[in-house]
């Protein structure tokens, strides 16, 4: 057991050690804002102490990239570090990597974390297990764990979404479900039907491509795949050998059902479905049914202190913009759980909260947010001569990974005033920013549109009101040319008179 | 005779809405997969008018009001449907849809529309007579 954080009063305090909890701590500390961290694990790192099953990511690293390594442009090809304000604290995955893949292994990035942790500074009271939560009179909570009670004001939960889920298919839960997989050699020469064509799904059927005698993927709706959805939550191009199987005839089926029961049959399974896209009646009788149905919150008790669910009957609770709890105030959440604060989604695009590259940036706008609306830290802003807005926002578009990253999601904004000027706000939720009142601002993101096009997006306040304007997109991904600085000094000359 | 209490099964949830009333159960699973859930505070816009790529929403739960330029012309609950007029014509939405209470509803990207009604004709129609209904209502006024 650790000895870090013995329980007691704190300002904030941080459950979990996986990437969530490291970033969300690390950016806290940034801000002076002092808080424990607790985790039941024995060492940083969370779901990537034991997952992805089949040992790679699905979330790329370049180790040569159009960017320097350890520029904030590089983060735009390294979806996988860790965010560090200090060289010294970086602890980049690709140090580890060992060059065969772009795609670094589950324990090379284990690894990044460990690293992380240590350069970075942040101290975990590992073996330390969130129990119970109750919230305090003051408007404040007590953390229950099995090493005692810690007061505070603010909790973050990063504890990831961890819990196995299986949708209310009778005879399902009694089915393997993904995190109970067995290694390949216990499926050779048998019959696996996999329940879920999502990521999890076709990571498995991949894995098991070279051991089962046949594989069936079955699931209500159609498989979506990355490259047509625009979105790292279908189905990744690395999985899609299963598929390519299934369309070309090979023996592996992907099939559109409803699973409507699954019985046992002695040594193994059958399987009863009904065909979705086109109507039928299937049984299967398979040796081996694997439930890669997901995963939820494990919110314990938290729904008892009024945090609202959403999902499925609860898998994800209902947050804000700045991922707090729509319903009590004071609970927030990072890493992948943020993918419940949903917003703006536009073109049927989500963000990409759910991945490290995504939500390592939501945790620093996060822990602003929290500095100034529970401890009252104001963040230095930076003041902005007239004639250097366009050159940031331009950059900006050009090569923000948080942009990049999080299209539509996170912005740049800079907000216009009489007294004051042009202040740089840095990056913020575009869900906050195009609905919030206030001075007259621009706000700057990106954005993929239905047909796959990727470009810039403006939102310009002025007088309460905001308008978007898009840019034009470009064949080589170059946002910075005469066309775009044009437009976009065109669009934003109003706010500097 | 009051609503019974939305389930949290998504496919309970959906047999529950006049638009999906026609569909059998597999199909039902189906079209449950292709929404995705989004849950809304209230205060807060669902739907932004000017801003492109929106979605069609169903309302599971709660409340939202319709408003141009900040005027209430209309008030939605569960069961009720928006997004969809922009989308139909390839427009951007002309009003902001507002939670009023906590919101759940269930969404599909506006892309997915016109693939969606196609292979379920069923929802197409009532869908239909939904824009009837409000034409009507346009028309000649509240019944």
């Amino acid at each position: 057991m650790s000895e870090a954080h013995p329980p007691g009063t704190y300002p904030a305090v941080v459950v979990g050690s996986g990437p969530g909890g490291l970033q969300a701590s690390y950016s806290l500390s940034r801000l002076g804002i002092e808080h424990a961290v607790l985790s039941s694990d024995p060492a940083p790192g969370g779901m990537f102490r034991s997952f992805p099953f089949f040992q790679r990511l699905i979330t790329w690293t370049k180790p040569f990239a159009p960017a320097e390594r350890g520029s904030r442009a590089y983060g735009r090809y390294d979806w996988n570090s860790l965010v560090a304000d200090e060289p010294a604290h970086a602890a980049p995955v690709w140090e580890l990597m060992d060059g065969t893949s772009y795609f670094p292994s589950r324990a090379e990035m284990e690894g990044a974390m460990v690293a992380f942790a240590e350069r970075a500074g942040v101290a975990v009271r590992y073996g330390c297990t969130w129990e119970a939560t109750r919230r305090e009179d003051d408007g404040g909570f007590t953390v229950v764990t099995t090493d005692g009670e810690y007061r505070c004001r603010v909790v973050v939960f990063a504890v990831g979404m961890t819990e196995a889920w299986t949708p209310p298919v009778p005879g399902l839960d009694a089915c393997p479900h993904y995190v109970e997989t067995a290694a390949p050699k216990a499926y050779e020469g048998k019959d696996v039907f996999i329940v879920g064509k999502r990521n999890s799904g076709f990571e498995l059927a991949d894995g098991l491509l070279a051991s089962a005698r046949r594989i069936v993927l079955g699931s209500p709706r159609p498989a979506r795949l990355s490259v047509i959805a625009h979105s790292t939550a279908a189905a990744r191009a690395r999985y899609l050998q299963p598929y390519e199987d299934h369309v070309l005839g090979g023996g592996t089926l992907v099939l559109d059902a409803a699973i409507e029961r699954v019985e046992r049959t002695g040594s193994g399974y059958r399987v009863v479905a009904k065909g979705t896209t086109i109507p039928h009646d299937w049984t299967f009788d398979v040796d081996h049914v694997i439930a890669a149905t997901g995963f939820a919150t494990p919110m314990r008790d938290l729904p008892d202190l009024g945090v609202a669910t959403f999902y499925q009957g609860g898998r994800l609770p209902a947050q804000t913009p700045y991922w707090e709890s729509t319903t009590v105030p004071g609970i927030y959440f990072g890493g992948s759980i943020t993918q419940g604060s949903i917003g703006l989604k536009k073109y049927g695009v989500p963000s990409n909260s759910s991945a490290v590259h995504g939500f390592r940036y939501n945790a620093r706008v996060m822990a602003e947010h929290i500095a100034r609306t529970h401890f009252g830290i104001q963040p230095t802003r930076r003041r902005l001569e007239a004639g250097a807005l366009v050159p940031l926002l331009l950059s900006e578009m050009a090569g923000a990974p948080e942009l990049w990253n999080q299209q539509s999601y996170l912005c740049r904004v800079v907000t216009a005033s009489p007294e004051a000027g042009l202040t740089d706000e840095g990056i913020l939720p575009l869900a906050d920013f195009v609905d919030a009142p206030g001075r007259d601002a621009v706000g700057v993101t990106l954005e993929t549109d239905d047909t796959g096009d990727i470009h810039p997006a403006l939102y310009l306040r002025r007088d309460g009101t905001v308008t978007e304007q898009v840019l034009p997109g470009n064949p080589l991904l170059d946002f910075e040319t005469a066309e775009h600085r044009a437009q976009l000094a065109a669009a934003v000359s109003w706010l500097t008179g | 005779m009051s609503d019974p209490l939305p389930s949290s099964d998504p496919v309970e949830l959906l047999a529950g809405l006049s638009l999906f009333a026609d569909l059998a159960r597999p199909q039902l699973e189906a079209v449950a997969h292709s929404f995705e859930e989004e849950w809304v505070e209230a205060g807060r816009r669902v739907l932004r008018a000017g801003f492109a790529g929106n979605s069609v929403y169903v309302i599971a739960e709660g409340e939202a009001s319709v408003g141009i330029e900040g005027r209430e012309v209309n008030r939605l609950a569960r069961g009720d449907f928006f997004g969809e007029v922009s989308v139909l014509l390839g427009e951007k939405p002309f009003a902001d849809v507002t939670a009023l209470t906590p919101l759940r509803c269930l969404v599909l990207p506006g892309g997915q529309l016109q693939g969606f009604l196609l292979s379920y004709p069923a929802v197409a129609y009532r869908m239909l007579q939904a824009e009837a209904r409000r034409l009507r209502r346009t028309t000649l006024g509240p019944e």
